[in-house]
């Protein structure tokens, strides 16, 4: 193993979706020598994953290559071994970052609730199933059941049947009123009635049940079908792929580590988008789940932030901010989990999947630690990035304290922390 | 537009498009990435790298997130079967 | 939690209080076991749970190998979670000098009945093909044992508790002794008999046992089945153990049931918070490298770090504090907690009960302490 020479920056910007391209892009704008680094291998994130079709996304995309923004992709923070210095993993090697102002985008990832089957190959995030058909997987005449809960399941439905997927039915287990009243607050958004009004068109014929939720995956090896909870009856629907998502969750862990409070479940900033730690930023989902427009704003304000500058367009982008925070809220509300859902899984249903812990191992234990302890639920590879918001919304568990890695890394990557970071 | 590629997936020759991930080729092999603890066949849930419920052996390098690399020519992916 | 109705009142529900309750409950008495955390945490929950026979002292091996006995003993009757497994240790020598220390343990050993094998280079290799190249050998302790120490603390407790004994756990004590127990919320509740069991944290309850903080840190690997078979500890260990003030590092590796790999070890003195040192991580990671180059390329999932409590002479503390005789302390078991908590809980209840111990009990007792004290 090499490691590379330590690389400096006035600003380094952790994630290279919306709005870690809008920080980098804007902070370099500003003539600071930005580096962005991202866990995959292009820019975009996962809304923009891809090929970048989107003209917003690709024209953050242009000027981020116009002003020389150093790219780190394929590159994992795992550590901070000093103030102003995290360390990271690529393929072959480690690689230290220093910085003077460091901006967080590490937006956000689905929710997922068990139930009976849920680890059953074939069944998927919503976002999941789209990442998978982006990364190439043909869903060509595929029969797909898209479930869970959030605007995210609509964009997957469009999106896969476009590809060519059979959408056999949209389980959203909000209620119609919520819906409505969802629908009734998006006209305040300008931006988000043109997109709901494309939706509508692009849905047409795509059958959408609210209240509506999977109550069990059936198959060997393989879904074959789903049951699911429709109009107060059960049903039935033979499938070839269950796009199961419960909205999304805040990627906390870096900030966490690093030691930024948290205000509701959230990065706590100031309108800066200033954390609790000075020199430390953070823009987009990890401060509310809002979406592109709230992280590009403040993706921008934190890059002008970080460079001491004033923003120029400030009215807009607080004004783009603060609707971005207006529409967090409304997905909030609207997508909250109903309680029902907490009865999904049976004694028998795996809750942890990389340690295979069921919900009868795991309901007697008072706290998240102690059922680390006794079952090891959450001590397995995805760090209880899967499990962590599950048990959360089963028992109430909170997680406790991030230590380092906050990624799983190779044994000599934490070794190469031996040497004093360079100053 | 660019031609698929081979790879290998526990011995068996699989076209991809290109640009696949080897998750994407393990899903096209009607193979299962990985077997859980428990012996279960898992396949990627997340998509995106943060499950680790799609790892399998990659030239010989266990426990890699196939979602998260890009397919090569003559790449030899093996999964816990 | 009835006033008045416990024989004996137990603070600190890791392994050894935990380990003494369900004796104390076995032979009679009515036992009440609290803790101001979690079941099994502490240097329970942190440590490598390996259960070894240890040469430092003759007392030291008494009650490890005594130990070692009560566990071998129990292993029928523990649940899958504890993993007991007897992968044996191999005490790995770098050298000509080292493999001198293998051969001298080895006829320690061997005058004392424990079983152990001495492996030249070739027979190591083949046992531990990932050890680096260059190896001089090894001892090899084929009874030596590893486990779950969270899950083996909940089967010693649910022993206890079909006994009658009774468990509550988020309950912090601030003052131990005159028979009375003080809770942070002000109660407090009485008995004839107390037992400080509260490891790195006995000093917390008294300020005057000589007892210190040795901090150590793990890093735990995704599952990679067949990397290593045995416990593998160098001989620099006992450097490392015997240590009172330098930071140290000794490679320490075991292979988990799981197929998971841990690694240690670590210690540090003076070191009071927990967070990880990144410093001494890498240092100990490096030194495990040395040792076993294949382990540089596997997934490490997690770090953490556990205090052992530590006492000057490197022995627990088991039996009567002197100048109380409400008041006696099972505590101070550096890194052989899991190893020795069985016969600590024994020694300590047939020393309170007027049973005649299996082992000489002087060297554990408190009251050493005492005497150490007035000397200096």
């Amino acid at each position: 193993m090499n490691e590379t020479a330590p690389q400096r920056f006035d600003v380094l910007v952790v994630g290279a979706g919306p709005a870690g391209m809008a920080a980098s892009v804007t902070a370099a704008e500003c003539g600071a020598r930005v580096g962005v680094m991202d866990d995959n291998v292009a820019a975009g994130g996962q809304i923009w994953r891809g090929n970048l079709e989107d003209p917003e996304a690709n024209s953050w995309s242009g000027r981020l290559r116009a002003k020389g923004v150093v790219t780190l992709f394929g590159t994992r923070v795992f550590d901070q071994p000093a103030p102003g210095c995290l360390l990271a993993e690529r393929a072959d090697d480690t690689v230290e970052l220093h910085y003077e102002k460091l901006i967080l985008a590490t937006g956000a990832r689905e929710r997922f609730l068990p139930f009976p089957g849920w680890t059953l190959p074939s069944v998927m995030g919503a976002g999941g199933l789209q990442a998978m058909v982006k990364s190439g997987l043909p869903v060509q005449g595929k029969r797909v059941v898209v479930a869970g809960t959030g605007p995210l399941l609509l964009a997957v439905a469009v999106y896969l049947r476009k590809q060519g997927a059979e959408i056999s039915l949209i389980c959203e287990q909000a209620s119609w009123s919520r819906l409505a009243r969802f629908g009734m607050g998006l006209l305040r958004f300008r931006k988000k009635i043109g997109e709901g009004l494309l939706l509508r068109k692009d849905l047409a014929g795509i059958p959408f049940a609210a209240n509506s939720w999977p109550t069990a995956a059936h198959g060997t090896g393989n879904i074959e079908s789903v049951t699911v909870l429709r109009g107060g009856r059960t049903l039935e629907i033979a499938c070839d792929y269950l796009a199961c998502g419960f909205h999304l969750v805040p990627n906390l862990e870096l900030p966490l580590l690093l030691g930024c409070k948290l205000a509701d479940g959230f990065v706590q900033v100031d309108e800066l988008q200033q954390t609790s730690l000075p020199n430390v930023f953070c823009a987009g989902e990890p401060t509310g789940i809002g979406g592109v427009e709230k992280a590009t704003a403040e993706g921008s304000i934190a890059g002008f932030a970080a460079c001491g500058k004033q923003a120029s367009e400030k009215d807009e982008l607080l004004r783009a901010r603060k609707e971005g925070k207006q529409f967090a809220s409304l997905l909030k509300n609207t997508f909250a989990l109903r309680l029902e859902l907490r009865n999904l899984p049976t004694f028998d249903t795996i809750v942890c999947r990389c340690e295979d812990v069921t919900f009868s191992r795991l309901h007697r234990n008072r706290s998240w630690r102690e059922a680390k302890l006794h079952t090891r639920c959450g001590m397995g590879a995805c760090q209880g990035r899967v499990c962590g918001p599950v048990t959360q919304f089963l028992f109430g568990w909170n997680p406790d304290s991030v230590r380092p890695p906050v990624f799983p890394v190779r044994v000599e990557s934490l070794a190469a922390l031996s040497k004093p970071a360079s100053r | 537009m660019p031609s698929p590629i081979c790879i290998k997936v526990n011995g068996v020759e699989v076209f991809v498009p290109s640009g696949a991930s080897v998750a994407v080729a393990v899903v096209m092999a009607g193979q299962a990435c990985r077997r859980s603890v428990s012996g279960e066949p898992r396949g990627p849930l997340c998509g995106m790298g943060i499950c680790f419920d799609c790892r399998a052996t990659i030239d010989g390098k266990p426990h890699l997130r196939s979602c998260q690399i890009a397919c090569a020519p003559g790449m030899d992916v093996k999964t816990d079967e | 939690m009835a006033d008045g109705i416990y024989d004996v009142i137990i603070v600190g529900a890791g392994i050894v209080g935990t380990a003494c309750a369900e004796e104390f409950a076995r032979r009679g008495k009515r036992v009440l076991v609290v803790d101001r955390d979690v079941l099994g945490g502490g240097a329970t929950a942190a440590g490598m749970g390996h259960v070894v026979v240890m040469d430092d002292s003759e007392a030291q091996f008494a009650i490890t190998r005594y130990s070692q006995r009560l566990w071998q003993a129990l292993r029928p009757e523990l649940p899958d979670d504890v993993e007991y497994e007897q992968c044996g240790t191999i005490w790995v020598a770098a050298d000509e000098e080292e493999m001198e220390e293998v051969r001298r343990k080895h006829e320690y050993y061997g005058a004392r009945g424990v079983r152990t094998e001495i492996l030249d280079a070739g027979a190591l290799k083949k046992l531990e093909p990932n050890l680096r190249a260059g190896m001089a050998g090894g001892l090899l302790v084929p009874d030596d044992v590893v486990l779950y120490p969270p899950c083996a603390a909940r089967y010693l407790i649910e022993r206890a508790q079909r006994n009658g004994a009774e468990l509550r756990l988020g309950r912090a004590v601030v003052a131990i002794g005159e028979g009375r127990v003080k809770f942070a919320d002000g109660s407090n509740l009485q008995a004839k008999l107390l037992v400080n069991a509260a490891g790195a944290w006995a000093t917390q309850l008294m300020p005057e046992l000589e007892i210190k903080k040795r901090k150590g840190h793990l890093v735990i690997t995704d599952r990679y089945a067949g990397f290593i078979w045995h416990q593998l500890v160098e001989l620099g260990y006992l450097k490392s153990a015997h240590s009172v003030s330098v930071d140290s590092v000794a490679f320490n590796v075991q292979p988990r049931r799981t197929g998971q790999i841990l690694i240690g070890s670590s210690r540090q003195y003076g070191a009071e918070h927990k967070e990880v040192d990144h410093v001494i991580l890498a240092r100990m990671l490096a030194r495990a490298q040395e040792y076993m180059p294949g382990l540089a390329g596997l997934s490490a999932i997690r770090t953490w770090t556990g205090f052992r409590a530590a006492t000057p002479d490197k022995l627990p503390l088991i039996g009567p504090w002197p100048k109380d005789s409400s008041l006696f302390l099972a505590t101070g078991h550096e890194g052989l907690g899991i190893t020795t908590s069985l016969a600590t809980a024994r020694i300590l209840v047939d020393q309170i009960m007027g049973a005649e111990p299996e082992i000489p009990i002087e060297p554990y007792l408190p009251s050493r302490m005492s005497k150490e004290s007035v000397h200096a």
